[in-house]
């Protein structure tokens, strides 16, 4: 199982290419805010970048809260959404510990699916596909992940289709 | 089928009020420098000043923003207070993006606010806010305090705003666009200023549909492709445009205190290697262009004893290294960054402070201007009062700085001195490559070294080729208009070839605008021209100073004669052009 993860986001130039991609190509639509994976400042251009992501809880706090099962654990970490059930009361993204669910104007979660399609957009590497143990992993374990092994500079990180189970965003 | 038109969000200052308006045809005008031009045209008035707060400050992106990597600029569109003219300024940062995430083609503001005030846009909000209490800070702190007085979409907006020098309705002061980038030059910032306007954020809030069809998605990854895969842009993200310093200098066509001379063997502590080495803090980016060319130097400053520093971040480019360093006989890139964030926090044009400065320190030397009006001993090489200068200029600490304030050309006005100034239509810029370029800036559409690569004709041509090389700066306009259009930026020149640009109006349903680019070109070309004869441009009233007649450069001592019949025929040609 692999979960996208910002490993190197020191690099990041800001130039919003990932989240334009999963907007484009995900959910097939011309925006940085509606896609999994959304950049911004830390406080200022001064302050270097941080990108907004599915951390990949498992179990995940946003699954919990969805009240009509439209967001369902991902098998691994993560989540897979379902658009028919969704009725856009936002109570995931409220959830959701690090704001990585956008809402909408109309109140539709858009979270990362972990398909990776971003990554080859990145200029730098700052996006790669890290693996995870398959098994459901116990409560604390999702958000350490992240910080395990880097991959090395100059690593390639892989291009995209690395997940082929989650339904694509809304397209 | 009815022809598509531009979503235009028009604004009374005065009132607040506002209006979405269907502008214009989006096939005649494109968009960018085009639906600018058309826009003065429509919201402009030719009777009334500059500084008449019923002058239209105009904002404009084109059909591919946002669609397409680089496709990342906007155009200003301004009555200048510099000439009194029609103009244009381009800049970058999350602006071109943010408008269209708030479904706009431009921004149209006219009128003067009641009190100084920040314009905050989105794709559902245009609300003016009382920011009186800003008046007077410093741009870099106006952005600071922007970010919380207006918290909506962090990361997804652009804020604009202006410093002291702006809010004085400077002549070349411009407007910071998110801290690293400006329109800067011809004192948009000014507009800015007289119309009590301290900042406007755009809230890039909404999204716009991916066109149809599987052609856009196939072409970006193309175009993404020749951009990010190939060396075609190397150069800008590498040593970034100060690579240039080096081999200019080698040319003997490097401008150095005051275009006293052309070359000086300390340009090896000054040159884009130096600063890549010893400064480069970081790269960045405009929104939706991975190149990165942004380069971010770090300067540290030691504030107090026992180790205590501060540290800034200070974009450069080879243009500000020239006009805040050689120009100014500067050979630290500490001292240039120092002025630089000067000027950043001025909010001031840094090719006109520069080059303005050079001249005042010619002058002083020469005795054309005292020090009861410089206030300060400027001498070449001497950062401290450079530093100083600085700030009286951007807050007019007297009669003389008020002039200097409004062109180098009106301190000489004042002053005398106009046989050494620096003027090319404006301060210029750094390429005292030769005949052909000195030409093509002071009569030039923007008086840019961006209007057309003359520099590059000059470096590159063997002969002495008037009809050629008026023909080489009117096709090379041509060229840029359309992609000022788009709005590209001009360091995608290379990547965007006119059947690539075809390709992607097509990717993006704009077929019809795709069918004959070269007459769009001659067309939007020929408007920008007539809406600058229109506002009181007479060609032949600039002159090229005697100092430029003085240059030598790799090729020998500059040939007046030839320098003079250039100017004549592209003179000749650009009214032409317009009547046409």
């Amino acid at each position: 199982m692999k979960l996208l993860r910002a490993v190197r986001m020191a690099r990041c130039i800001g130039c919003h290419s990932c989240s334009l991609a999963c907007a484009r190509l995900v959910h097939r639509v011309l925006s940085w805010d509606r896609a999994g994976i959304r950049i911004r400042s830390s406080g200022g251009l001064t302050t270097g970048f941080e990108a907004r992501l599915c951390l990949g809880c498992d179990p995940a706090p946003c699954v919990a809260a969805c009240p009509t099962e439209a967001l369902r654990q991902r098998r691994g970490g993560g989540v897979i959404f379902k658009r028919e059930p969704c009725i856009q009361c936002g109570a995931c993204a409220r959830a959701c510990p690090v704001d990585a669910i956008y809402l909408d104007c109309e109140q539709r979660p858009y979270v990362c699916i972990h398909c990776g399609r971003c990554i080859p957009f990145c200029p730098h590497d700052c996006l790669a596909l890290v693996t995870v143990d398959a098994e459901p992993i116990a409560r604390g374990q999702a958000a350490s992940a992240a910080t395990a092994p880097r991959p090395a500079d100059g690593e390639r990180a892989p291009g995209e289709g690395g997940s082929d189970e989650e339904e694509q965003g809304d397209g | 089928m009815a022809e598509r038109q531009f979503q235009v969000l028009a604004v009374d200052l005065a009132t607040g009020g506002h209006e979405r308006l269907a502008f214009g045809g989006r096939t005649e005008l494109l968009g960018g420098s085009g639906l600018a031009a058309g826009l003065h045209a429509a919201f402009g008035h030719p009777e009334l000043p500059a500084e008449d707060p019923a002058q239209p400050l105009i904002f404009a992106i084109g059909p591919l923003t946002g669609y397409f990597p680089l496709m990342s600029k906007v155009v200003c569109g301004f009555r200048s207070p510099y000439h009194n003219q029609y103009a244009e300024s381009h800049a970058g940062g999350r602006l071109a993006l943010a408008l269209r995430f708030a479904g706009l083609d431009a921004l149209v503001l006219r009128g003067a606010a009641a009190t100084p005030s920040c314009l905050v846009v989105g794709g559902e909000r245009c609300s003016l806010l009382d920011v009186h209490y800003l008046w007077g800070m410093d741009a870099l702190e106006t952005g600071k305090r922007l970010r919380t007085i207006v918290p909506e979409a962090a990361g997804h907006r652009s804020i604009l705003r202006i410093g002291p020098a702006g809010e004085a309705g400077g002549a070349y002061a411009c407007i910071n666009v998110d801290t690293f980038r400006h329109f800067g030059r011809l004192g948009a910032g000014g507009v800015m200023g007289r119309k009590r306007l301290k900042a406007i954020v755009v809230l890039g809030d909404r999204s716009a549909p991916t066109p149809p069809g599987k052609s856009y998605a196939s072409l970006f990854q193309t175009l993404y492709g020749r951009l990010t895969e190939t060396d075609v842009m190397n150069k800008y993200h590498d040593l970034g445009t100060p690579r240039n310093l080096i081999p200019l200098n080698d040319q003997r066509a490097l401008p150095w205190r005051n275009l006293q001379q052309t070359n000086d063997a300390a340009v090896t502590a000054i040159s884009g290697e130096r600063f890549a080495d010893e400064l480069l803090l970081r790269n960045s980016a405009c929104a939706g262009c991975p190149i990165g060319c942004i380069h971010i130097g770090l300067l540290r400053e030691q504030f107090a004893d026992r180790h205590h520093y501060l540290y800034r971040q200070v974009s450069y480019d080879y243009e500000p290294i020239f006009a805040a360093g050689t120009m100014l006989g500067l050979t630290r890139p500490s001292d240039v960054l120092r002025l630089l964030e000067t000027i950043e926090r001025a909010g001031l044009d840094a090719m006109s402070t520069g080059v303005a400065l050079a001249w005042a320190t010619e002058a002083l030397a020469r005795g054309v201007i005292a020090e009861t009006e410089t206030l300060l001993p400027l001498r070449f090489g001497e950062a401290d009062t450079y530093d100083r200068a600085i700030d009286y200029l951007a807050s007019g600490r007297n009669a003389f700085y008020e002039r200097l304030r409004e062109g180098t050309g009106a301190a000489v006005a004042a002053y005398g001195g106009g046989e050494f100034a620096c003027l090319l239509g404006q301060e210029m810029a750094g390429y005292a490559t030769g005949e052909v370029f000195f030409t093509s800036q002071a009569y030039g559409f923007r008086h840019s070294h961006l209007d057309a690569a003359g520099y590059s004709f000059d470096q590159t041509a063997t002969g002495r080729d008037v009809d050629a090389a008026v023909d080489f700066l009117l096709a090379d306009e041509r060229e840029r208009v359309l992609l000022t259009s788009m709005v590209a930026c001009l360091f995608a020149r290379g990547a965007y070839p006119r059947a690539s640009l075809a390709a992607a109006l097509e990717a993006v349903g704009d077929g019809a605008l795709a069918s004959d680019l070269e007459a769009a070109a001659a067309r939007i070309q020929r408007l920008r021209w007539r809406e600058r004869l229109a506002t009181g441009c007479d060609l032949d009233a600039i002159r090229i100073p005697r100092r430029f007649h003085e240059v030598t450069t790799w090729k020998g001592p500059l040939d007046g004669a030839y320098l003079d019949a250039l100017g004549r025929a592209y003179r000749a040609a650009l009214r032409a052009l317009a009547a046409d």
